[in-house]
């Protein structure tokens, strides 16, 4: 990371490429994680795209590999980090949490969302452009 | 606008076989609300978006590309073309859609800027906010 001369630097992160396919997530959980170890901090973190399919609790990964979603819920209850998933990319992809599950009539426990993530719109990402620093984006 | 940043949406990848320039679009649209200085950037096969007379009825995808012709109505003015981008691609100028905006005398001027790659490089390292598609 950049010698920032111990200032406290206030990160916004994009998240454009889905889990396993795509090493996007996984390096932006990692420069995340890094960024709050060194004091620094995340205004939010945007799942767009594929992205959002970062957010969905029923991945079942091998147990001898990485759990992406189960690290960025960890790393949210941890730091009380702010994960947004963009809702016209998540509709589109199947993620969904308990109130748009309802809203399109998809039937009760078919919410999917995982801890620490919540759905909203797209100004949430502008507003972060606007708010943080600094934006990094994580994709293809 | 004291809180007003520079925005910038580069656009590097073609209109359809993937979702990025569509999805892209819509960031423009929701974002024009926030009244911030913003450009597009369209290089490498992004500038394929910006090219006339697309037809998508034999891939059964939404064509959503008359939708750049109406960002001026949402404020949007100043779209970057780079110009080794069409050269590599075998597109000129001519090849693009006329994207038009009202300037201040109420005249519909071109949106569209060809710029080489030495002027994207000055126009990206201008901006605050860089979000890439």
């Amino acid at each position: 990371m950049e010698d920032l001369g111990g200032l406290v630097v206030k990160f916004a992160v994009v998240v454009n490429e889905g889990p396993y396919t795509h090493q996007a997530s996984d390096t932006a959980y990692q420069f995340t994680k890094s960024a709050l170890d060194k004091g620094h901090e995340i205004f939010r973190v945007f799942f767009y795209h594929d992205g959002v399919n970062n957010a969905t609790r029923l991945t079942v990964p091998p147990q001898d590999e990485r759990n992406v979603q189960k690290n960025w819920s960890e790393l949210a209850e941890k730091h009380s980090l702010d994960m947004v998933v963009c809702i016209a990319a998540a509709q589109r992809r199947g993620i969904l949490d308990a109130d748009e599950a309802k809203r399109h009539g998809k039937g009760d426990g078919s919410a999917n969302i995982a801890p620490g993530f919540r759905i909203s719109g797209l100004g949430q990402l502008i507003e972060a452009g606007i708010q943080a620093d600094r934006l990094v984006v994580f994709g293809d | 606008m004291s809180d007003s940043k520079r925005f910038l949406y580069v656009n590097r990848k073609a209109p359809h076989g993937t979702v990025y320039a569509l999805e892209s679009l819509e960031v423009v649209l929701i974002g024009a609300a926030f009244e911030q200085d913003v450009s597009l950037a369209f290089l490498d096969d992004g500038v394929f978006q910006l090219v006339k007379r697309q037809v998508t009825t034999g891939i059964g995808v939404k064509n959503f590309a008359p939708t750049y012709r109406a960002l001026g109505d949402y404020d949007v003015k100043k779209l970057f073309v780079e110009r080794e981008s069409l050269e590599e691609r075998g597109l000129t100028e001519d090849d693009l859609m006329e994207v038009t905006h009202e300037n201040d005398d109420e005249e519909d001027v071109s949106s569209i800027e060809i710029v080489d790659r030495a002027r994207m490089a000055e126009i990206m390292a201008a901006q605050d906010v860089v979000l890439s598609f």
